[in-house]
């Protein structure tokens, strides 16, 4: 049996992702597969490399702090999936004391 | 030749002859989808009456006065769709607001013609991963378009479009440009906003154009590039004049080819088609180099950890709430992230979620993120070093012309290999351009296109133009 490297159930879950049981053998299988081809990044000697987060030379671009109109609320309502007092509705977040 | 089967170049002159007009290329180009992409499938939605009123307004002095241009289904346009080809949003959104490309393309006086289609988040290299439609490729239909930008390449190839929008993350606008024989232009990481489009991997995202000529994509870039305050990653310099540089030819230029990429993987028959056009530009006057790029071979496994850790955090914005997909009837809060997300993500979506926020998360993050970050590093000093020595480089663009519809389904590092010619470029922030090389016979007897990659410096696309226009002319 090949090696396991992740526990599909577990992180499916810290991603809010519910997956059928079906998804989570076949993902298992795939991510091990996917996982392994990337354990040969171990072997290169990565010491006193420094990382590369963006490609391109941009660090702390500043503008002007002034202000400037967003999208007017109907414009963004008009995409909720429930809407009500012209403001999104979502079901109870707070439980019951 | 019908209208729809000519370029921008060449529409322009006529448009501003006063021989056609602006509605006239959009009657054609209506009439070739009404009679073609029922079985090519390369729209996602398509706005003719908008069309028409913009075709009717459009002030022809302008760049792109009156030219029609398709959109991959990602990017921003007030009014219309954005599907991402996801369910998610298929079920859900209509943009309230412009990405900056596509103010910039209305202000240069294009004309929206429809939504291309794509493989879901633009994650998938034949847009198979597309929840909504099948994309087939014009040169044979039994054939992947390539993806993730498959339907703005088969609508370009199969003159449904005289030009198209694609974004690139690790291949998306070159590899279907290779397969379906068109030019494909990866932008330099910075060259273009972002704003609008929505997020795949943001380190790597670029937009960039998809056209039938070399010209044509340096008239479309000029026209969507260039500085906005709304993506701080997009790069304050000038846009060079593209039209400049582009017919000074190859003569004196060095032109390097990294031994990493004509290996194995690499089938005959492509290899063959790439060297012949390397050889047309030896007899054009550039001189080829062998050179190296010695972390070629950890491309892939890099790519596949820095793109679905930044997918797993932009893709969290899927939640439910504020568009598109919403569960019936959920039990409570987590219940409605959770089931709006099963059930608007596809297969490949939740593979890449799940992978990226694995190499995220506590105690994997040093072996996988961070490590794959300093390898990212250790690729873009090879590429630095190679220009040094050389202009421009060249290489395949796909391993393989297009595959089958349905092949290897249910293998996806097997479909990540394929990717290996086309992630490094966007891992270094280079641009980068797909154009057409020759075709390969299938074994059906249909001529499959191989595309030549071109890769330059970061902001040097003027170069990468110049090559790409030479290699055009000599084909």
């Amino acid at each position: 049996m090949a090696t396991e490297h992740i526990n599909v159930s577990y992180v499916a879950d810290l991603a809010r992702l519910k997956l059928s049981e079906e998804e989570r053998e076949v993902f298992q299988r795939q991510l091990d597969a996917i996982l392994g081809h990337a354990e040969s990044l171990a072997a290169l000697d990565v010491t006193g490399i420094e990382p590369t987060s963006y490609p391109a030379p941009v660090y702390d671009v500043m503008r002007e702090d002034e202000p400037r109109p967003s999208l007017p609320q109907e414009a963004v309502l008009a995409n909720a999936p429930d809407k009500a007092q012209e403001q999104i509705r979502v079901p109870k977040v707070i439980a019951e004391a | 030749m019908s209208l729809s089967q000519s370029t921008i170049s060449a529409l322009r002159k006529r448009l501003q002859a006063g021989e056609i007009s602006a509605v006239d290329i959009v009657e054609d180009l209506a009439a070739a989808i009404a009679a073609k992409d029922g079985e090519i499938g390369a729209y996602l939605s398509l706005d003719l009456e908008s069309a028409r009123a913009m075709a009717t307004a459009a002030d022809l002095s302008l760049p792109l006065g009156g030219i029609p241009i398709a959109i991959k289904d990602n990017i921003n346009v007030t009014g219309q769709p954005c599907t991402c080809g996801s369910r998610f949003l298929a079920s859900g959104y209509t943009a309230p607001y412009d990405a900056a490309v596509t103010e910039r393309l209305r202000a240069a006086g294009a004309v929206f013609l429809g939504r291309t289609n794509m493989d879901e988040f633009a994650m998938g290299s034949a847009t198979e991963n597309s929840a909504l439609q099948t994309t087939r490729n014009p040169h044979d239909l039994s054939r992947i378009p390539g993806g993730s930008s498959g339907g703005s390449a088969a609508a370009v190839a199969a003159n449904l479009a005289i030009a198209a929008l694609g974004s690139d993350t690790g291949g998306s606008i070159r590899q279907p440009a290779s397969h379906c024989g068109v030019v494909g232009l990866k932008p330099s990481y910075g060259r273009v906003s972002r704003y609008g489009l929505v997020a795949f991997a943001s380190s790597l995202d670029q937009i960039g154009p998809m056209t039938k000529t070399v010209e044509d994509a340096a008239i479309l870039l000029q026209a969507i590039a260039g500085n906005d305050f709304r993506d701080s990653t997009c790069l304050n310099v000038p846009t060079p004049d593209y039209s400049e540089e582009l017919d000074k030819g190859v003569a004196g230029m060095r032109l390097g080819i990294p031994r990493e990429y004509f290996g194995e993987g690499i089938d005959s028959a492509v290899r063959t088609q790439v060297n012949a056009s390397i050889k047309r530009l030896e007899s054009a006057g550039a001189e080829i180099v062998e050179i190296s790029l010695p972390h070629t071979e950890h491309a892939v496994a890099t790519y596949y950890i820095i793109a679905p850790a930044e997918a797993s955090s932009n893709l969290s914005r899927f939640d439910g709430i504020r568009y598109g997909k919403r569960a019936d009837s959920p039990a409570d809060l987590a219940d409605l992230y959770q089931r709006s997300r099963e059930e608007g993500f596809g297969p490949e979506v939740k593979r890449r979620i799940i992978l990226g926020t694995y190499v995220l998360s506590s105690g994997y993050y040093d072996a996988y993120y961070s490590r794959a970050q300093k390898v990212r590093t250790l690729i873009r000093r090879d590429f630095e070093d190679a220009f040094t020595k050389v202009d421009a480089i060249l290489t395949p663009v796909a391993p393989a012309p297009a595959r089958k519809i349905g092949e290897f389904a249910d293998d996806p590092l097997h479909e990540y290999l394929s990717d290996i010619c086309t992630l490094a470029p966007n891992l270094a922030g280079l641009c980068a351009i797909s154009v057409p090389a020759g075709t390969v016979s299938s074994s059906e007897g249909t001529e499959l296109p191989v595309g030549l990659q071109i890769l330059a410096p970061h902001m040097a696309e003027a170069t990468l133009l110049r090559v790409a226009k030479a290699a055009e002319i000599t084909l």
